[in-house]
């Protein structure tokens, strides 16, 4: 209890000094703050778009694509195959229609609101089938296209993300005009980042002939999804990769945030290295103007391991601060923050940058292992200082 | 000059401060040298000069969209193109689908004298030209994937061939090597004839075609003659030089440059703080010294220059620590990006300019107020304080 006592008093007398160290020790806080800061902001991006195409997610349903195909742009269907995949074993039937869903994957260029730069969007063709192999696609503005006639539907990430998209405007790809008559939300999936129109017509104004790049089905339970991959994977007349809903869109995930981690975790790992010199000179500078005031404490009968772990609290105490300040900047000034970026099927995705709890959480850990490991060797420093030089020196 | 020795001296006064203050400065540059040149290769500025003088022409609609192969006669007989040749993409994965690189299918007398920085042993060459299936491969992909000449090497594509199968086999008959500073050369070339052939679908169409000016050519005149020929058609063109090509591509990436300019916001804020304060401590510790200076006839500009020497000293020792880090930390990562992304890293000339002006700049900035107080001091206050 005594040695208790002692740290608590030893580190009270810190903490009321600070005021006449002030300059050192924002500048220690700062350097916390900036690195957390970093973190946090470089880090939500990688959150941000990983949630973005993980929320469709789903395990119930399957994305059957051509063998060999890691994205929807490399697949192809011909009519009569999306039929007989629909009529698998494990699909789910409302009546006597299989719940599946055939479309057609293409890219369109359209400039981004911010750079005025063209884009690659995915426009897909779709028939209203899409909406019972997707949870949550709601038509917010306009209406549903109309079958057969140049129309479409805008994602609303797409819709706030690239020019010209908004409802009733009319746009040119290649040598067709769309009239946009409806824009729509999915949850906040990876669908918001697209453009839909009627399948029949898209296949005709790309001359696609009646071809398909992918089959979604709705399963009977997630259980059937083996049933389902099964029977695709004995049907010789199928070469084809079945996944999931939830793992294509977590491979489809990983290559981008992998990147931005890639590039997030060695420069947080340098600025806190950075950080940690920044917490060395406050601390010493700290230990130094107070050298008199612990030879003192010292005299008086407070054990060195108090001296010791006082002055790391200290310097734990004020990365602290600065972690937590660093931590609230990135929630306030990135939490939400749209970009978009070119996912793994050479399309935008547009997505919110994601500051979560656990990433905060992350953040406070890094500035308090940057407090300690800048404040240990002052401490120690601080520990051993021989009490009757240091009062000689008064 | 004269000063130097002084000037060393005061810097190593403290020395723990110093050295601590100069490892922030060598944090600061090194992340300041590594993102600028991760910046740089993803948005395309480390592009070399020669590939401003190629122009790309894609469809209009976008780059997926082919562009069917008559057009090769008819973008030749525009006025200023001197070579023009044509590529595709593969899009095919080596066993594992995450093993993809740039493939493409070319024409092996057009395409390469278009890229001169490619360079391959003649009678190499010469095996491309006779051998049907012949493949050529860039050495850094030669070594990451282990592959040499007279190895026949599957690659599985987006592409069915006649009979259904998705499997290609090519037989590598060369390695390249592109002699440019930075340029990739992790691409794997083989024969467009083999490959239209025996494709089943698309035939006769191509991915983009590349092209080089005549002597004196304007690259925007060209450009515009070109996408001319073809409007209204029904695959209209988007004409532009390779470096506006490779960037409009990067840029798609999105906000790459804010997310590398935030973080050196942040860390050169961090650092004029760091850098400032040990100034100011240095200066409050020493005003007795500086009034001796003053005594001793030092005029007040010389004792403003020697304290703003100093803080710049701080910080360009640390921040030529950071360059050489920095450079020989990129030539040691630059293959395994190269494979990734297809650019190499190093330190462009244009980032080392501007990382020397950021050290005297922020040399001034944390020195400044610290050196106009201590050009300020009376000699009687200063002695009688210090």
């Amino acid at each position: 209890m005594r040695f208790l006592n002692q740290i608590v008093a030893v580190t009270r007398l810190n903490i009321l000094n600070l005021p006449q160290r002030i300059a050192t020790s924002v500048v220690a806080i700062v350097g916390v703050t900036a690195v957390v800061l970093v973190f946090a902001a470089v880090l939500s991006m990688a959150k941000g778009f990983e949630r973005t195409l993980t929320a469709a997610g789903s395990d119930d349903v399957a994305i059957v694509l051509r063998s060999g195909a890691t994205s929807e742009m490399m697949s192809g269907f011909s009519h009569e195959q999306t039929q007989q995949i629909a009529n698998l074993p494990g699909v789910r039937r409302d009546g006597d229609r299989p719940v599946s869903s055939a479309e057609l994957f293409v890219i369109v260029d359209v400039p981004k609101i911010k750079t005025g730069k063209d884009a690659n969007v995915p426009f897909r063709g779709v028939d209203a089938s899409a909406f019972g192999v997707r949870d949550d696609v709601r038509i917010v503005d306009g209406r549903m296209f109309e079958t057969g006639k140049n129309e479409l539907i805008v994602g609303r990430g797409a819709q706030l993300e690239f020019a010209g998209l908004e409802t009733g405007a009319t746009v040119r790809f290649g040598r067709v005009d769309w009239e946009v008559v409806g824009a729509f939300t999915a949850g906040g999936s990876v669908s918001e980042s697209e453009i839909w129109t009627d399948t029949p017509v898209l296949q005709d104004a790309y001359r696609r002939g009646a071809s398909y790049q992918s089959v979604r089905v709705r399963l009977d339970s997630p259980e059937s999804f083996a049933a389902f991959s099964d029977a695709l994977a004995s049907d010789p007349r199928f070469d084809v990769d079945v996944y999931t809903e939830r793992d294509w869109y977590a491979s489809q995930a990983e290559a981008t945030a992998g990147f931005i981690r890639l590039l997030g975790y060695p420069v947080t790992f340098l600025m806190a290295i950075g950080a940690v010199f920044g917490a060395l000179n406050s601390m010493y500078a700290s230990v130094s103007s107070r050298g008199t005031e612990i030879a003192t404490l010292r005299a008086l009968g407070f054990g060195p391991v108090a001296v010791l772990v006082s002055t790391i609290i200290e310097s734990t105490l004020l990365a602290l601060v600065g972690g937590l300040v660093g931590g609230a900047l990135a929630f306030v000034v990135f939490n939400g923050f749209r970009v978009s970026t070119l996912g793994s099927s050479f399309s935008q995705v547009v997505f919110d940058f994601a500051v979560t709890p656990d990433l905060l959480t992350q953040g406070i850990v890094v500035a308090l292992i940057i407090g300690f490991v800048g404040g240990f060797l002052p401490a120690l420093r601080a520990a051993r200082l021989p009490v009757a030089q240091a009062l000689r020196e008064l | 000059m004269r000063y130097f020795g002084l000037i060393w001296r005061s810097a190593w006064r403290k020395k723990i401060r110093t050295l601590l203050t100069i490892l922030s400065v060598f944090v600061a540059f090194l992340l300041f040298f590594l993102l600028n040149a991760i910046g740089q290769a993803m948005t395309g500025g480390g592009a070399t000069i020669e590939s401003a003088s190629r122009l790309v022409v894609i469809h209009k609609v976008s780059l997926i969209n082919p562009l069917p192969i008559s057009y090769l006669n008819k973008i030749a007989a525009v006025p200023g193109v001197d070579r023009v040749s044509h590529a595709t993409w593969f899009g095919g994965y080596y066993q594992d689908p995450k093993q993809q690189f740039g493939q493409f299918p070319i024409d092996p007398d057009e395409y390469l004298p278009i890229y001169p920085e490619l360079e391959i042993p003649e009678e190499q060459l010469e095996a491309f030209r006779t051998t049907r299936t012949g493949a050529i491969v860039g050495a850094s992909l030669a070594e990451t994937y282990g592959f040499e000449i007279g190895d026949r090497v599957p690659l599985h594509a987006m592409w069915p061939q006649q009979d259904g199968s998705e499997t290609w086999e090519f037989d590598i008959v060369g390695i390249m090597t592109n002699t440019s500073k930075g340029g990739s050369d992790a691409m794997f070339l083989f024969r467009y004839d083999y490959f239209d052939e025996a494709r089943l679908w698309s035939k006769g169409n191509v991915g983009w075609y590349v092209l080089t000016l005549s002597p004196g050519a304007n690259p925007v005149e060209v450009a515009n003659a070109i996408d001319a020929q073809f409007a209204n058609s029904p695959a209209e063109t988007k004409t532009s030089t390779e470096d506006a090509f490779a960037r409009s591509f990067m840029e798609q990436m999105g906000n790459i440059a804010l997310i590398v300019q935030l973080i050196l916001g942040a860390v050169f804020f961090t650092l004029l703080l760091v850098t400032g304060n040990t100034m100011a401590q240095s200066v409050r510790e020493r005003i007795g010294e500086l009034a001796v200076l003053k005594t001793l006839g030092f005029r007040d500009q010389a004792v403003l220059g020697i304290v703003l020497a100093e803080s710049i000293l701080i910080i360009v020792i640390g921040g030529m620590f950071g360059l050489l880090a920095g450079a020989g930390l990129l030539a040691a990562v630059s293959d395994t990006f190269s494979a990734m992304i297809g650019v190499g890293l190093s330190v462009s000339s244009q980032s080392l300019v501007l990382g020397i002006a950021i050290m005297l700049v922020a040399g001034i900035l944390s020195g400044i107020f610290p050196a106009l107080q201590a050009m300020r001091l009376t000699i009687v206050d200063a002695l009688a304080r210090g």
